[in-house]
């Protein structure tokens, strides 16, 4: 009633020349935004089919064997309840003499801490192996077929629920098999890597940014520069990882190995296949992007503000230091965040370069052989056993948290730097 | 290469300061690429004075005003050419930093464009920069009643200059200006942003300042340019029209197109 009147009062000064057609011009505009929201579903539903993936593969029942029962040790197996001396007696009444002997002269078992006899038990006592795993749906949803499949396949195997990341797969290196493999050594490379990335690539590219946007004359040959900035971006990784094997690698050896600065000879033998190479080869990669994402920042600052501090007598250089960069600093931050959480999980780059395929000690500095957590998990999944395929999925679950986290801080950070210019 | 300030000839044309205009143009031209916006200006700038340059939108008012203090040379493809004399020196004289130029021409724009930092980092930046060795609290108090701000943000000192309104900030502007003790301020449109009450205040704050600085505005309002200024000058698509005491070009315009323009008939 109320729109009849509203078109009586407005319908009766038009001089037709406008045609009605408002609700034309509504109805598309409502299914343009159909769309938009179809488009974002879909990429929630790519999303969560991913995490699910994943979440999938790295939770569930698996079905474990082992060479003596350890029910026979323990009332109800449960080997944590025994006192050191039962354990020890464990050990004694299991173990060949001989490897008795080889253990007592490493360490007087007497002498163990409570820890290192459970780990003892576990793995030469009991011998714990998976014969078979079962994904997350599986073991939530199947359970009867399960027990159904595991009772005739594997009568003697028990079959217990796992997290397969949890506090021993952290804190573990390496191993041959799946269930004691651990993410510690390729998480710690990932880390120094990664810190490496940063401590060049942020620099470097701020600085040139800075030079390109604020210095350079908008020449021919700066054009060109700054036009092959943004190719390079777009080079295939892999190439990056060529051009680290020629330069850091090799051409670089003496500096990348440690032995310039007098540093001993790595005993694995890194031969320039180091962190640091890693770490310098990752930087290659994001200057690039860091040095595109400054830029944009440093020229979404207002020329009034540029203006206001030239207007007082300032030199260029300190426009550029008080004004420009505190203005531009959330952006180029959170650019350079962006850019290396995507370095943190390249595979390729480092595969040339010569990741370690197996490595179970910790890097010790810079100059020791690597690992990295998406080198670690490309390798894993690489494996026949259904086992790895459970911890790679546990290495993606650690790196996604770990980008995860790098990425919140990067928004914290953001949003305290814009609250500061807001309110200074 | 240190240049030895005693015998710099910027320097000494500040020092000695006698020269009949604070400002001189002689025959100056700005191009944009190939686009003339300021043809041919020659005209001075009366010590002490406030100078309004009124004029058409377009007509390169501020290209001409920004010509004064070399903030031309941050656009680029714009060129200057003839002479702008500050105290006889020019200020396109190849071995002139502008740098210096604009120290001592200081510059207030129409959109108020205060730092964003606090009132009183927004102060002291300018002045520090430039050396200032003097008492910090003494300057920030002084610019800021030069500005007619002090009792307003007195208790706002280290609060963010953007949470001031837009007419005190461009007051905190001009006391910004006034912090480096400058001898010529430019203005350009300063109150075209503000409301009424703010207009009228920086009206009455330019009647104290011109007792200290050589003041050149440019505005869009005639009743402004009548209010407060001594001498105008009329622009017209880059070329200057006409150039007199203000009481005389509006009562007595003796070209054809001021009288247009100043009767409301165009522009
Ligand atoms: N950065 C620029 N590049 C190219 N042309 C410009 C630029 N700035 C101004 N112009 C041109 O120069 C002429 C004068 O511009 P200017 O800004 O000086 O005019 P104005 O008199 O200040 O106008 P208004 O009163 O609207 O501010 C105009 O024709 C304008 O289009
Ligand atoms: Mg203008």
């Amino acid at each position: 009633m109320n729109a009849g009147k509203f078109r009586a009062a407005t319908g009766a000064r038009g001089d037709g020349s406008f045609l009605p057609n408002l609700g034309k011009r509504q109805a598309a505009g409502r299914r343009w935004a159909a769309a938009f929201a179809a488009a974002t579903i879909a990429a929630v539903l790519v999303l969560g089919a991913l995490v699910a993936s994943i979440v999938n593969d790295a939770f569930g029942l698996v079905a474990m064997e082992y060479t003596v029962d350890p029910a026979t040790l323990a009332p109800g197996g449960d080997i944590e309840k025994l006192s050191d001396a039962e354990l020890v007696a464990a050990l004694e009444g299991n173990l060949k003499s001989r490897r008795l002997r080889a253990l007592g002269n490493e360490k007087p078992l007497a002498e163990r801490e409570r820890a290192d006899l459970l780990a003892l038990v576990e793995d030469e006592v009991i011998k714990w192996e998976v014969v078979e795993t079962f994904s997350l749906a599986e073991s939530l949803l199947g359970r009867a077929e399960v027990d159904a499949f595991v009772a005739a396949e594997h009568p003697q195997a028990k079959l217990v629920f796992r997290s397969w990341v949890n506090a021993r797969y952290l804190s573990a290196s390496q191993s041959a098999t799946a269930i004691d493999a651990g993410v510690r050594s390729a998480l710690i490379g990932t880390l120094m890597t990664i810190l490496i990335t940063v401590a060049t690539a942020f620099p470097i590219g701020i600085a040139a940014a800075i030079w390109l946007e604020e210095y350079a004359k908008d020449d021919k040959w700066n054009r060109f520069i700054r036009v092959n900035i943004y190719n390079l971006a777009g080079v295939p990784s892999i190439i990056y990882g060529m051009l680290g094997l020629a330069i850091f690698v090799r051409a670089l050896e003496p500096v990348t190995s440690g032995a310039a600065f007098g540093a001993a000879a790595d005993p694995t033998g890194a031969n320039g296949r180091t962190i640091l190479s890693a770490g310098l080869t990752l930087a290659l990669l994001v200057l690039p992007v860091i040095i595109i994402n400054a830029q944009e920042a440093f020229r979404a600052v207002p020329r009034t503000l540029r203006e206001s501090g030239y207007a007082v007598g300032a030199t260029k250089w300190q426009v550029v230091w008080h004004h420009v960069l505190p203005a531009a600093f959330d952006r180029v931050l959170t650019g350079t965040i962006v850019a290396v959480s995507r370095a943190i999980g390249e595979t390729a780059p480092l595969v040339v370069v010569g990741a370690s395929t197996f490595l179970t000690q910790d890097p010790t500095s810079v100059f020791s052989k690597f690992t990295t957590l998406p080198i670690q998990i490309y390798q894993w999944t690489a494996r026949p056993q259904e086992d790895f395929h459970n911890i790679a999925a546990a290495a993606i679950l650690v790196l996604l948290v770990l980008m995860l986290s790098l990425n919140a801080f990067a928004i914290i950070l953001r949003n305290r730097l814009r609250a500061k210019k807001r309110f200074a | 290469m240190k240049r030895d300030s005693a015998t710099d000839p910027f320097d000494l044309a500040v020092e000695t300061g006698e020269t009949p205009w604070a400002l001189e143009t002689r025959g100056m031209s700005v191009d944009y690429g190939a686009f003339r916006a300021v043809k041919d200006l020659t005209m001075g700038f009366e010590k002490r004075r406030v100078t309004a340059i009124i004029g058409p939108s377009g007509c390169g008012k501020s290209t001409a005003l920004r010509a004064f203090n070399r903030m031309n040379d941050l656009i680029p493809g714009c060129r200057t050419e003839g002479q702008v004399l500050f105290h006889g020196a020019d200020v396109y004289a190849p071995e002139v930093d502008p740098v210096k130029v604009r120290r001592w021409i200081g510059m207030v724009f129409q959109k108020p464009n205060p730092f964003p930092k606090s009132v009183r980092e927004n102060i002291l930046w300018g002045a520090r920069i430039n050396g200032y060795s003097g008492d910090e609290e003494e300057l920030v108090e002084g610019s800021l009643r030069q500005a007619a701000l002090w009792d307003e943000v007195k208790d706002k000192l280290d609060k963010s200059a953007l949470a001031l309104s837009g007419g005190q900030q461009q007051r905190l502007c001009i006391a910004r200006a006034v912090a480096v003790k400058p001898e010529i301020l430019l203005m350009d449109e300063p109150t075209s942003a503000l409301d009424p009450i703010s207009t009228s205040r920086i009206e009455d704050l330019l009647e104290e300042l011109k007792s200290r600085y050589t003041i050149i505005i440019v505005t869009h309002n005639m009743q402004q340019a009548g209010r407060v200024s001594d001498r105008t000058a009329f622009m017209l698509l880059g070329d200057l029209v006409e150039y007199a005491p203000t009481k005389e070009l509006f009562l007595n315009p003796k070209d054809g197109r001021t009288e247009n323009y100043i009767s409301g008939r165009f522009g």
